[in-house]
């Protein structure tokens, strides 16, 4: 990559040599996109531990823009057990959706590209590689194992279909064989009962604006239902929503996932949804997992300081402080990490060694992993880990 | 809030105040009914201290807060009452210069600063227009201003496309007290903020409420922020206040079902709290049309027969904490001034 100019700006000649590189690494990987009739071995492998619907080992998502690289996704390695609930928790920009994205193949083209690593989706006796994995196998995987319910309801809706229309869409192309129109529409209006719509065949005339948020989400949900997936991803799905519509859709999801039996990767920075629905959480910064855990492990022990102090800078009703803490600085450039700690910068408990590589995963509990230098001590290091390689 | 406060302490007192806005329609586009946005609300504020207003969207928050700074022309009735005089007597050029005393911060900081204009000179503008400070010192007070608000000085000359997020809030800040007013309407200030930066967001305003003896009306959606930053807070539902009182007391004690409803909503970051959460069903009801007698009893679990053609009045259960509910006839005491009762109990 080319190097910035002393003002901070790029100059004309290192932008077209970045997007000569650029498009050279993404044209090449979208090809192998893009080819028809591969070979299973190239994309199916085995689970390392068929209980996981998903395993994401150490993934890497980099956007190619004309600014430099920046590394969304930068080695992110945690699992989703069947039927449980992942949640997975962050600020903005920290490359939470970018990783769901993944999963789905869903990114940006051509500058959005999964460069290393492995995502395998457990589907039934084998597994599929979704890295590896062409277009034409993605589309299969779309919406009948994996399906994705959107945070904005408003804009996850084409308003000028009617709600019957799109969700019977969704069941025709993914669901439809050998099925009439009739079918499919009883199916529609089931759905619709499942997700707690009671005037279902005025809904499904009706069209996006004449519903509620609620409502519209709900109708997302239903859709994201609508072939019997084997995992959910909901990105954010409440944070449109008011407290008191929060409430029902949770309780709605909650109640769901009990029914389909589906496992459901949760992403959100409201701590306190994290809390109520996942079993297993996971938080991220920058762009990588800085802890992992059980959501008692997480809520109850946070280790990790930047957890610690997502924690404290929330207010809790019922609970007074005079003053909130708030983490200082702000997160490092995507563009330029540094090559130690990301999370040094902004950390009020350094010690010597985090001037070092960034440090490895520590597992302090069969469950509980953190990645930071002051457990060394505490708990074993995990040797794969890619901090120490670089 | 001491005892020996009274009545002239209030810096602002609203009564009854009421905003319709008009729907047009039919034949010739005459008016065809009111969307009741704001519907007989009344609160006081005490000086220095900071008021909460929550409720769901849709509810008539911000338009109580717009309303009180008269950015929406004319209020349909009720009175405004700033420092004791009517917000809306005012002549225009005397409401130019109360302007620089009652202050707004928007609650979306991409879309509420001019993308064309530096930072300095979005904070300076009105401070050079009201003359504020001698033209000598202006350069020394923007800066000083900008310090306040955890700004650098070298920024002055960026435009805000440069900022994040949190600093552009940061410039929505310095912009409004720069003007050195008395009272500010933060019109839900860290909603679109992360929780980190909303932490630090929320310890300026504090810290700028401390050193300048700020008055905010403070609206928020957020409960467990509302209950960090307030002394009082007042419920909303549908254009009218439900229950207003001191932020323990509320928090505490809710008396109205659908304050009960909306504090058992808040998710808390603790995995094994199982409380009994009251689920509201369905929808906010239409402002254009609000059903009859008290207006939550469509969703309310703890709805009466009379809820469904009275109205309930304002009751008083406990010193200043005030509740619009059926369920309390007969306790506490009826409150028909609204505004000044609660400096009685104050002072009692």
């Amino acid at each position: 990559m080319a190097n910035k100019s002393k003002d901070g700006y790029l100059s004309r000649k290192e932008i077209r040599e970045i997007s000569r590189y650029n498009r050279k690494i993404t044209s090449e990987i979208e090809n192998k996109n893009k080819r028809k009739n591969v070979p299973e071995s190239e994309y199916v492998c085995e689970m390392k531990d068929s209980n996981n619907e998903v395993e994401f080992d150490n993934v890497h998502t980099y956007f190619f823009t004309d600014a430099g690289t920046v590394k969304s996704v930068d080695g992110v390695t945690f699992d989703i057990p069947k039927g449980k609930t992942v949640g997975v928790v962050g600020e903005s920009g920290c490359g939470k959706s970018v990783t769901s994205l993944s999963l789905m193949k869903l990114l940006q083209r051509p500058q959005g590209q999964i460069v290393e690593g492995a995502i395998r989706f457990n589907v039934g006796d084998k597994a599929i590689d979704v890295t590896k994995a062409p277009d034409e196998v993605m589309q299969k995987l779309r919406g009948n194992e994996i399906s994705m319910i959107f945070q904005e309801p408003m804009t996850a809706l084409n308003p000028v279909f009617r709600i019957g229309e799109q969700v019977d869409e969704v069941i025709e192309l993914h669901d439809g064989q050998g099925k009439t129109k009739e079918d499919i529409k009883r199916r529609t209006i089931e759905l619709l009962q499942i997700v707690g719509i009671a005037n279902t065949e005025g809904v499904y005339q009706m069209y996006p604006h004449e519903l509620s948020g609620g409502m519209r989400q709900r109708i997302v949900i239903a859709m994201a239902l609508a072939c019997n997936p084997k995992m959910i991803i909901a990105d954010e799905p409440t944070t449109a929503l008011d407290v008191t519509i929060q409430a029902q859709i949770l309780e709605l999801l909650k109640n769901l996932k009990d029914k389909i039996n589906a496992s459901i990767m949760f992403i959100t920075h409201d701590l306190g949804v994290i809390a109520e629905m996942a079993d297993y959480v996971v938080v991220m910064y920058a762009g990588r997992v800085v802890e992992q855990g059980t959501a008692e492990d997480i809520f109850y022990h946070p280790a990790h300081p930047y957890t610690i102090g997502l924690m404290d800078s929330k207010p809790v009703v019922g609970k007074k402080v005079d003053k909130l803490y708030s983490i200082p600085g702000k997160v490092p450039n995507p563009i330029n990490m540094p090559n130690y700690c990301y999370f040094k910068d902004r950390c009020e408990k350094c010690i010597d060694k985090c001037d070092g590589a960034y440090p490895s995963l520590v597992k302090l509990s069969d469950t509980h992993m953190v990645s930071c230098y002051r457990y060394y001590e505490e708990g074993v290091v995990e040797s794969k880990s890619e901090g120490d390689a670089q | 809030m001491s005892d020996t406060m009274n009545q002239d302490d209030n810096i602002l007192e609203v009564k009854h105040l009421k905003k319709y806005f008009p729907i047009q329609g039919g034949f010739f586009n005459h008016t065809v009914g009111y969307v009741k946005a704001v519907d007989d609300v009344s609160f006081s504020i005490k000086r220095g201290t900071t008021m909460g207003l929550v409720g769901e969207s849709g509810c008539g928050k911000t338009t109580t807060g717009r309303t009180i700074l008269r950015l929406d022309g004319e209020k349909t009735f009720g009175d405004v009452l700033f420092n004791g005089k009517e917000v809306y007597d005012f002549s225009n050029k005397e409401m130019n210069e109360k302007r620089t005393e009652m202050q707004i911060i928007f609650q979306d900081p991409f879309s509420s600063l001019q993308p064309r204009m530096p930072i300095g000179e979005i904070i300076g503008e009105a401070v050079r227009e009201h003359g504020i400070v001698p033209d000598k010192d202006y350069d020394a007070y923007v800066e000083k201003v900008m310090d306040e608000c955890g700004l650098q000085p070298f920024q002055k000359q960026r435009y805000p496309h440069e900022f994040s997020g949190g600093q552009r809030q940061r410039i929505c800040i310095a912009r409004a007290i720069a003007l050195k007013p008395e009272f500010v309407v933060c019109d839900e200030p860290v909603s679109a903020l992360d929780v980190s930066i909303q932490a630090q967001i929320i310890n300026l305003l504090k810290d700028l409420q401390e050193k300048r003896n700020l008055t905010y009306l403070f609206i928020s959606h957020d409960l467990s922020v509302v209950e960090h930053i307030s002394d009082t807070v007042g419920v909303m539902y549908l254009g009218s206040l439900v229950e207003t009182g001191p932020t323990d007391r509320i928090f505490n004690n809710p008396l109205h079902p659908y304050t009960q409803a909306l504090l058992s909503a808040v998710p808390t970051p603790d995995p094994n709290a199982h409380m009994n959460r009251i689920v509201l069903e369905g929808n906010i009801p239409s402002p254009a049309n609000p059903p009859a007698g008290c207006k939550f009893h469509t969703r309310c679990a703890k709805c009466m027969e009379c809820c469904k053609t009275d109205a309930p009045e304002v009751r008083e259960l406990e010193p200043g904490h005030r509740v619009a509910c059926h369920l309390y006839n007969g306790q506490g005491k009826a409150v028909e001034d609204v505004t000044s009762s609660s400096n009685d109990a104050d002072e009692a």
